[in-house]
C-alpha cells in the first residue's frame, strides 16, 4: 500500500496482564512479513476510495444474465448481525443453538416446498458446491445399486460449472445439442442416454432463458435409463410459485440463494447453495443434518446416515447467508414470492420488447426472466461487437448485460433486469443500449473508446496473463 | 413485505407493449401438467417489523460467544474483530457488487483482492495466493486436487493430528476424484512417520495441529518431498507473527481457515478459505486470481487474470468447479492485516501464546487435570485430559457463563481442547480455572 510508513500503526491490545511465554526458537519466525504499516485513517481513506470506484446493486440497475442481481433487502443485514447468529461458535453444543438450529429446519423446510423435494442440506457453501454436492448424491445412488455409472449428460449451452463439477465427481461430460427451437434436442437425447448415463443436469428455464416445454419428457428418458436428473438452479427465480423442479421430475436441485432470494453477492461470494433431493436420496445427503425432536420439540445435529456421502463444508455451511436468505422467503411468503417470480418475467420480457430492433433475440420463443440476444447483425453491419456496446453502455451511466455466454450465441448478450427495477430504469436501460447501437454507425469511434468515464479505461488481459503480477513486490 | 415497484398501471402498460393481456400469459409455455395447481405452502408475506421479532426470538434462543466467555476453537476463534473491519467490508459497493466481469466498473473489488493475495504471500513466504476459497477444509480439498495433478500421483497421506472435519470433507470430495485419504498415525499427539512411497501425490500436516501443538513440520515436508511428494500445510494465519511461515518450512501448499482475519464466527460460516503455492503451479491453481496491468492510457488497473484455468473457459478441463467464492470475506481480511501491520500480528500471536500457556498452567493446577500430551509445545491452543467426560464439564460450565472449550474424543471422550485468544483477559482465565475448580470438585 503506498501509505506504508515504518512505524505507522493503527491497532491497539490491553495493557499486557499475563508473563511473556515465547514459542520455543526452532519453531520462531525470523523475519517479518511485509504488511503495510498505516494508521486507521489512512486505512478508512483507501477503502472508501477503492469501495468508490465499484459498482453494486446499490448503485444501479446491475443486469448480468444468470447472475440474477436483485436489491438486497437491508432488513436480512440487520438480522444476520444479531449476536445470537454472529456471535454463535460452531462447536457449541446443540441445546445452546437452539435458535440457529431452528432456524436451519425451517430455511430447509421451506426450501424443499418450493422446490418440491423431500429433504435438502444447507452445507454446500456456493451453487458450483451444490452441484458437486447434487453428483456425489447421484454416484452414491447407483454405486448402491451397484454401478456408478460413467457419463453425465449436459446441455451444449448449460453453465461452465456443470462439466467441471461432471469431471470433480469422476465422471465425464456427455454434450447435449440444442434444437433450433434453443430447447434440448430430444431425439438427440433419446438417442445418446443409456445405462452409461448417471444422469442429466439442466436448468428450466434453460440459460437461453427459455422453458423446456417438454421437460416431462425429457425427465422420462433419463428415469427410463435408469438415470437421475439434476436441476441446476441458476434460473428459479423465473418459475417461483408457479411450478416446481419436483413436479416436472426432478430428483436433486441445487439454489443459488444469492440469485433467488437475494443474498448479497460479496463481489465474487459468499453464496450458499442448498440441495434439495427427492424421498429416494435422502439417505445419501451430507452430515450433519438438523432434525427435530418431535417429543419436545428441540432440535440437533445429527450424523445418523450411514450412507451418507460426508461433509461439503468444514462446518455447517454459509449461515450467515442462510439468515438472510430465511429472512427473504419469509417477508415474501407463498404470495411475494409468487410475484417475484412474474415481475421478474415481465421485467425481462418489457425489456428484451424495448430493444429487440437492434439486438434481435438469438432464439425466437417467449423468454421468462433473462433473454438472450445477440449483436450479430450489427457487428455484420458496422462490425462494432457485443463488448463495445456493453463499454459504451457503461458510459451512458449502466451496468452492461452479460456477454459472450451462453457460449452458443455468436455476439450474445444475456439480458436479466430482475424483478426489483422499475418500468424507468428499463426504459433507460433500453435507450442506452439502442443509442450505442445507433452509434456503431454514426459515431463508432466513441464506441472503440468507450469507457471513459470509468476510474480505468479498457485493460489488456493479455498482458496481465503474459506479464504475471499477481501480488505487490515486498 | 416485497421489493418490485410495479404500479398497476405499470404492469397493464407494460403486458399492452409485449402485446398480452395478462400476467399468466408470460407463462403460457409452462405445460400445465407441470403448473403448480395451488399457493406454495408458506405463510403469507410479512412486513419487516414482524420478520425482525421473528429472527430476534430465534437468536434470543442461542448462547453467544458475547454471553459466554469463548474458549472454544478447533478450527473457529474468537479473535477481536476491530471496527474498523466491517466499517469498510461492510460498504454496500462491496457487498451488493457481483465477481468483477466488467473491470472497469469493479476496481474496488479487484484492487482489494491483489492486496489480500500480496498479504497472503508475505503472510505465508509462498509466492502465489488466488483470491479466496469457501472455507480451510474445502480449500485443502482444492490443495489436494491440484498437488495430485501437478504429481500425477493418487495417492493421498494425512497426518492423524489434522482436522477430523477436515478429514472427512476429504473423504467425501474424494469420492468423486477417486482417491481415500490414508492417515498415517502420530506419535504423542505429532510427527509420526509418512511412507511415502513413489505412488503418492501429497502428505498432509496441520501446524499448529488439532491438538494445537507444533508439528516437527520441517522433517515432516523433508519426508513428502523425500518420496517425490507435495507438502500440504495445514497453518493458522495469525500464527504466523510468531511461527515460521509455510515458505520457510518448505511446503509447497498452504491452506487456512482464514476466519480468523476479521470475520465473525457467524455459527460456522461464511468464512475463508486461504490458498497459496509455488508459482510452479500457478496455472493449476483453483479460482479466481487478480493480476495487475494497464488500461488503453497506461494507468495501473486490476483484472481476473489466468481465467484459462476457471471453468467459465475450460469447462470439463478447468482445474476446479469454484465460480463464487468468499470474496467479502478476503476482503475484510485485507482490512484486517492492514489493521494489525507487521508489529500487530507479532503482537497478537505473543499475547496468544502468553494468555495460552498461563491458562494451561492455571487449569493443571486443578485437582485431575493435566496436559493430553505433556511437554508438547503448543501456540495459543492446547488439550487437557479431564478426570470426567468433558462434554459434561463442558456442559456445567456454561452453566457458570463459560464456553470452556471443545470435547474431543481421546482419552475416551475426558479431553477437551481449549483455546485462547487475544481476547481472553487474566481474570477471565482465572474465573475460569475456578468454575472448572468447583465444577470437578
Amino acid at each position: 500500500m503506498d501509505r506504508s510508513r515504518a512505524g505507522r500503526r493503527a491497532y491497539s491490545f490491553p495493557a499486557p496482564d499475563v508473563p511473556e511465554a515465547p514459542v520455543p526458537a526452532e519453531f520462531a519466525r525470523r523475519d517479518l512479513p511485509a504488511l503495510p504499516e498505516v494508521a486507521e485513517r489512512d486505512i478508512v481513506a483507501h477503502y472508501t476510495r477503492l469501495a468508490q470506484m465499484n459498482y453494486g446493486v446499490d448503485t444501479g440497475v446491475y443486469p448480468l444474465g444468470s447472475c440474477s442481481m436483485k436489491y438486497n433487502p437491508k432488513v436480512a443485514e440487520t438480522v444476520a448481525a444479531l449476536p445470537g447468529f454472529q456471535r454463535a461458535h460452531p462447536h457449541q453444543p446443540d441445546h445452546t443453538v437452539q435458535g440457529a438450529l431452528e432456524l436451519l429446519w425451517r430455511l430447509e423446510r421451506a426450501l424443499c416446498e418450493v422446490t418440491g423435494m423431500a429433504r435438502a442440506t444447507l452445507q454446500p457453501p456456493a451453487g458450483a458446491c451444490g452441484e458437486l454436492t447434487g453428483l456425489l448424491l447421484m454416484r452414491a445412488h447407483h454405486t448402491k445399486q451397484g454401478n456408478a455409472r460413467t457419463r453425465i449428460a449436459i446441455p451444449d449451452s448449460s453453465h461452465g460449472t456443470n462439466p467441471a463439477s461432471v469431471r470433480l465427481a469422476g465422471y465425464e461430460a456427455l454434450h447435449i445439442p440444442s434444437d433450433a427451437r434453443g430447447l434440448v434436442d430430444v431425439s438427440a437425447l433419446e438417442k445418446l442416454v443409456d445405462e452409461d448415463v448417471a444422469g442429466l443436469m439442466l436448468t428450466n428455464p434453460n440459460t437461453l432463458g427459455l422453458f423446456e416445454e417438454e421437460i416431462e419428457k425429457i425427465t422420462s428418458v433419463v428415469h427410463n435409463a435408469g438415470g437421475l436428473v439434476y436441476y441446476d438452479g441458476a434460473n428459479l427465480n423465473a418459475i417461483l410459485g408457479r411450478c416446481r423442479p419436483g413436479d416436472m421430475g426432478f430428483d436433486i436441485v441445487h439454489i443459488n440463494t444469492h440469485k433467488t432470494f437475494a443474498t448479497p453477492h460479496g463481489g465474487g461470494g459468499p453464496g450458499a447453495g442448498p440441495v434439495g433431493v427427492t424421498e429416494e436420496l435422502v439417505p445419501f445427503l451430507p452430515v450433519p443434518s438438523v432434525e427435530r425432536d418431535e417429543a419436545t420439540g428441540t432440535f440437533r445435529l445429527s450424523a445418523d446416515r450411514v450412507d451418507s456421502i460426508g461433509r461439503m463444508h468444514g462446518f455447517h455451511g454459509n449461515f450467515g447467508v442462510l439468515v438472510r436468505a430465511y429472512a427473504y422467503v419469509f417477508l415474501h411468503g407463498s404470495d411475494g414470492l409468487q410475484e417475484v417470480g412474474e415481475r421478474a418475467v415481465l421485467n425481462a420480457n418489457y425489456l428484451a420488447e424495448l430493444v429487440k430492433e437492434v439486438f434481435p433475440l438469438a432464439y425466437p420463443g417467449r423468454p421468462m426472466h433473462e433473454f438472450v440476444a445477440t449483436a450479430r447483425p450489427l457487428r455484420d453491419r458496422t462490425g462494432i461487437r457485443a463488448i463495445d456496446i456493453a463499454k459504451r453502455v457503461i458510459d451512458l451511466g449502466f451496468h452492461p448485460s452479460t456477454v459472450y455466454f451462453p457460449l452458443v450465441v455468436e455476439e450474445s448478450m444475456m439480458v436479466e433486469p430482475t424483478e426489483t427495477e422499475t418500468r424507468e430504469t428499463l426504459d433507460g436501460l433500453a435507450a442506452a443500449m439502442v443509442q450505442a447501437a445507433h452509434e456503431a454507425k454514426s459515431d463508432p469511434d466513441t464506441l472503440h473508446q468507450a469507457p471513459v468515464t470509468t476510474p480505468v479505461r479498457r485493460l489488456d488481459e493479455a498482458r496481465a496473463a503474459r506479464h504475471l503480477k499477481l501480488r505487490w513486490s515486498s | 413485505m416485497r421489493f418490485a415497484p410495479h404500479t398497476d398501471d405499470d404492469v397493464r402498460e407494460m403486458l399492452a407493449r409485449i402485446g398480452l393481456d395478462g400476467l399468466d400469459a408470460l407463462f403460457d409455455q409452462i405445460p400445465p401438467s407441470v403448473r403448480l395447481d395451488r399457493p406454495l405452502d408458506l405463510p403469507e408475506g410479512i412486513s419487516e417489523m414482524e420478520i425482525l421479532a421473528d429472527l430476534r426470538a430465534l437468536a434470543a434462543a442461542d448462547r453467544n460467544a458475547d454471553d459466554l466467555v469463548c474458549f472454544a476453537g478447533a478450527g473457529a476463534y474468537d479473535h477481536y474483530v476491530p471496527s474498523v473491519v466491517w466499517a469498510l467490508a461492510g460498504r454496500s459497493e462491496f457487498y451488493t457488487s457481483y465477481t468483477p466481469y466488467q473491470p472497469e466498473l469493479s476496481q474496488g473489488v479487484l484492487q482489494a483482492l491483489f492486496e489480500y493475495q500480496s498479504m497472503i504471500c508475505e503472510l505465508t513466504g509462498l509466492e502465489v495466493s488466488n483470491a479466496s476459497l469457501y472455507d480451510g477444509a474445502t480449500a485443502l480439498a482444492e490443495a489436494v486436487n491440484l498437488a495430485r495433478s501437478s504429481q500425477g500421483r493418487d495417492r493421498v497421506l494425512v497426518s492423524e493430528a489434522v482436522d477430523p472435519r477436515y478429514l472427512e470433507t476429504l473423504r467425501t470430495y474424494g469420492r468423486g476424484a477417486g482417491y481415500e485419504p490414508e492417515v498415517f498415525p502420530v506419535k504423542e499427539g505429532r510427527g509420526g512417520e509418512p511412507e511415502v512411497g513413489d505412488d503418492v501425490a501429497a502428505v498432509i500436516v496441520q501446524h499448529p495441529n488439532r491438538y494445537g501443538i507444533l508439528e516437527p513440520a520441517r522433517e515432516l515436508f523433508g519426508q513428502a518431498h523425500a518420496g517425490g511428494a507435495r507438502a500440504i500445510q495445514v497453518f493458522d494465519p495469525l500464527s504466523l507473527g510468531v511461527l515460521a511461515p509455510p515458505g520457510e518450512l518448505r511446503a509447497d501448499i498452504a491452506v487456512a481457515e482464514g476466519q480468523v482475519l476479521g470475520n465473525h464466527l457467524n455459527f460456522g460460516g461464511p468464512y475463508l478459505g486461504v490458498i497459496a503455492t509455488r508459482l510452479d503451479d500457478v496455472r493449476r491453481m483453483p479460482g479466481r486470481i487478480v493480476g495487475e496491468t494497464v488500461d488503453i492510457d497506461g494507468k495501473v488497473g486490476y483484472v481476473l487474470t489466468l481465467q484459462a484455468r476457471e471453468q467459465h473457459i475450460r469447462r470439463e478441463k478447468a482445474t476446479s468447479n469454484i465460480c463464487t467464492n468468499q470474496t467479502l470475506m478476503a476482503i475484510a481480511a485485507t482490512v484486517y492485516l492492514s489493521w494489525l501491520g507487521p508489529e500487530g500480528l507479532v503482537e497478537l500471536g505473543r499475547r496468544c501464546a502468553a494468555k495460552a500457556a498461563y491458562a494451561a498452567e492455571r487449569l493443571c493446577e486443578i485437582r485431575g487435570v493435566e496436559p493430553l500430551f505433556p511437554g508438547a509445545p503448543s501456540f495459543k491452543e492446547f488439550a487437557l485430559r479431564l478426570p470426567r467426560p468433558a462434554d459434561e464439564v463442558r456442559d456445567e460450565l456454561i452453566q457458570r457463563g463459560f464456553l470452556a472449550g471443545v470435547p474431543l474424543t481421546d482419552a475416551d471422550g475426558c479431553a477437551l481442547l481449549v483455546a485462547v485468544t487475544e481476547r481472553r483477559t487474566k481474570a477471565e482465565i482465572d474465573a475460569l480455572a475456578g468454575a472448572m475448580r468447583e465444577a470437578l470438585a
